[in-house]
């Protein structure tokens, strides 16, 4: 078992033959993901690393039976082609692009709250099932199946937890970036209430970071609903206010989204929080020590 | 980015919301000629400066005299206004805004924000103008009214009018108030605006309102569509080094420490300057080099980060994602010869290929310390620097 994707999961990828979607396809393929076509408009009947490329994701839906698609399309036109895999019916939308304007993705957001649609991202590694299915940017040889299920705000956070849970030989269930945007799809809870529910998953790893306060919620929702272990880590302790940390949501605004807060919440709730990002893998253990 | 109080007031204007009569001047010449443009014998100077706290820090001045107001000017113009905003190092004032000066019975504030908890455009209001809004959020939370915007429906004069009703507004100033703020709301929407706050909103005595003083932040990644608007940068308020960095597309902000800091991935990076502090060090910077990390982009990173004079050694932290260990490797060693690095580097590298990446670092011959793991890494670069 995993969460939201798996060997059956049908991949489509939106930005298809541009540089970006053919590299990041590729190498999923080469992965083993399902991948099952690609939407450029314009270049539809054409075929792109032996698979088909249509004009829409409507078109592409009908021929393919996709049930996820990864985007790997430019700012401007990103939120148009959320909205494009929504509406064709995607259950989930994988969105890697970085840089949309944040008032489109509150349009978005609010659309697809109308019609149920899973989004995960923008601005994200994407998410993977290791050995199953790969769709996003990470690389894929420094997972491995086992019982970890990690959800990130920060990719290459995200790859750390990863590496040093495959080193102590834990493995991951599946990992999830969810993006470094302040509106954005899936949210801490969403993939806690999905790891929690999910048998092959033991315990979980939350990487947070500066801004906003997702991961207070996230810690509330801890303590009220998950049963599993939980070891965090949470970037920008030194990080000054008012400042925008690479991220677009990584900001301390008006004294909230302090890493002193979120590290408090979280521990407050029972998680083991990795004062150094070194030490994510030895917070795991001591996690799951803990409940026995 | 951020726009500047005259730039902010402009834009405002253009949606018909009014401002006092006004007139930005960069030259002391200038400000003879805009009093006398201006008319009266009373006006406002006030410092252009992209930081909040200017009235205390002596940024905004009052004067009614042509001799009080040369006086005023000459004491700016030119001169670095430190606030507590943007305190130790200020920033310079290049441009004044020269205003007339009104009746005002009564501040108010307001603002629109992005509330990224709620995914929505909320519009807030108090009756306390001219407090700093955090200051009362802390003190009289109970004060500040908020209504949030439905993405469909936008800001509903049923709103405005609940908030102004709040507020105590009645007859003229009422409806003015629910039309400043739904055109205030346009202009956000059309703007991609991040922030767009006014405070103090004056109630004049004949009941009219209009905007004292407004911030404007503009959402960076909207800028492709608002070129017009991008033109308004002005990089002279920015740290030197942070304005090279963004011209060269990095992700760059300078900090009071000496060791500089060289990540891929903006969670990496801010987790690099807490490890350092962790290990008793102080980072000199954020940065993030991006996935890629080619010999170009290092390069440049190098530049800007040996071009503070604080730094000591320089930690790089590279997790290899799809770009191989041995690749990156190259890129340093090349970046570090062309750069000139002359403080130490201390590497450390992770992913695929990561032992010939490390292997090509040590037999470079430069000045590259490759660490085996993080917390080597932060050691390393804290004895350093030491």
């Amino acid at each position: 078992m995993s969460i939201l994707v798996d060997q059956e999961t049908r991949v489509l990828c939106q930005g298809f033959t541009g540089k970006q979607g053919t590299f990041h396809s590729e190498q999923a393929i080469a992965y083993g993901t399902r991948m099952v076509g690609g939407v450029t408009p314009g270049k539809g009947g054409q075929q792109h690393l032996g698979l088909p490329v249509f004009n829409t994701v409507r078109e592409a839906v009908r021929e393919t039976q996709a049930t996820a698609s990864v985007l790997y399309v430019p700012p401007a036109f990103a939120a148009d082609s959320i909205m494009e895999a929504a509406d064709a019916g995607v259950a989930l939308i994988v969105c890697i692009t970085e840089g949309i304007p944040v008032l489109d993705m509150l349009n978005v957001k609010a659309a697809l709250r109308a019609n149920g649609t899973r989004l995960i991202g923008p601005n994200c590694p994407g998410i993977i099932t290791p050995e199953a299915c790969k769709i996003g940017i990470m690389p894929g040889s420094i997972h491995r199946k086992g019982r970890i299920g990690i959800v990130s705000r920060s990719g290459t956070l995200t790859y750390e937890a990863v590496f040093q849970t495959t080193e102590l030989g834990l493995g991951q269930s599946t990992c999830v970036g969810i993006g470094g945007d302040p509106i954005k799809g899936l949210d801490f809870i969403d993939c806690l209430e999905l790891f929690e529910q999910d048998p092959q998953t033991e315990a979980i790893v939350l990487v947070g970071e500066i801004g906003g306060t997702r991961e207070e919620e996230a810690a509330d929702y801890i303590r009220a609903s998950v049963s599993k272990p939980v070891a965090a880590y949470i970037a920008g302790q030194t990080a000054p206010a008012g400042k925008r940390m690479g991220h677009a949501g990584a900001i301390i605004a008006a004294g909230r989204g302090l890493a002193v807060e979120k590290i408090r919440a979280l521990e407050a709730a029972g998680a083991v929080v990795a004062r150094s990002p070194a030490g994510i893998g030895e917070a795991v253990l001591e996690a799951l020590a803990r409940r026995t | 980015m951020n726009l500047h109080e005259f730039q902010a007031k402009e834009l405002v204007r253009q949606y018909g919301v009014p401002t006092p009569r006004g007139k930005a001047v960069e030259s002391l010449e200038a400000v003879e000629a805009a009093a006398a443009f201006l008319g009266g014998n009373r006006w406002v100077v006030k410092a252009q400066i992209h930081a909040g706290g200017r009235g205390k820090a002596g940024g905004v001045r009052v004067v009614d005299s042509p001799a009080a107001l040369a006086a005023a000017a000459a004491s700016l113009l030119g001169q670095r206004l430190v606030t507590v905003q943007n305190a130790p190092h200020g920033q310079t004032v290049s441009r004044l805004l020269l205003e007339e000066t009104l009746d005002i019975e009564r501040e108010l504030y307001v603002s629109l924000v992005l509330d990224r908890e709620r995914e929505r455009v909320v519009a807030v209001a108090s009756g306390n103008g001219g407090m700093e809004i955090e200051e009362l959020a802390r003190t009289q939370p109970d004060k500040i009214l908020r209504e949030v915007c439905d993405p469909l429906w936008g800001l509903q004069d049923f709103q405005c009018r609940s908030m102004g009703f709040a507020l105590g507004l009645e007859g003229k100033a009422l409806a003015a108030f629910g039309q400043i703020l739904r055109r205030l709301y346009a202009l956000f929407k059309d703007c991609d605006l991040s922030l767009l706050e006014v405070n103090p909103l004056g109630v004049t005595r004949s009941g009219d309102l209009v905007v004292l003083d407004c911030k404007i932040n503009l959402d960076d990644n909207a800028l492709y569509r608002h070129k017009a608007l991008a033109q308004l940068h002005d990089s002279s308020q920015e740290d030197e080094k942070e304005a090279a960095a963004h011209a060269a597309g990095l992700n760059y902000i300078a900090l009071n420490g000496n060791i500089g800091c060289m990540v891929n991935g903006a969670g990496l990076a801010m987790a690099t300057m807490d490890l350092i502090k962790l290990h008793g060090g102080t980072p000199a910077n954020f940065l993030d080099v991006g996935g890629g990390a080619t010999a170009q982009t290092v390069a440049a990173a190098f530049k800007i980060i040996q071009s503070d004079a604080h730094v000591k050694a320089i930690l790089v932290n590279i997790f290899g994602g799809i770009m191989r260990c041995d690749i990156i490797a190259e890129g340093l060693i090349q970046a570090v010869q062309e750069v000139r690095v002359s403080v130490p580097v201390i590497v450390r590298l992770e992913g695929t290929h990561r032992e010939l990446g490390r292997k090509m670092l040590a037999e470079s011959g430069l000045s590259i310390i490759s660490a085996s793991g993080l917390t080597d890494a932060a050691e390393r670069a804290v004895a350093a620097a030491a």
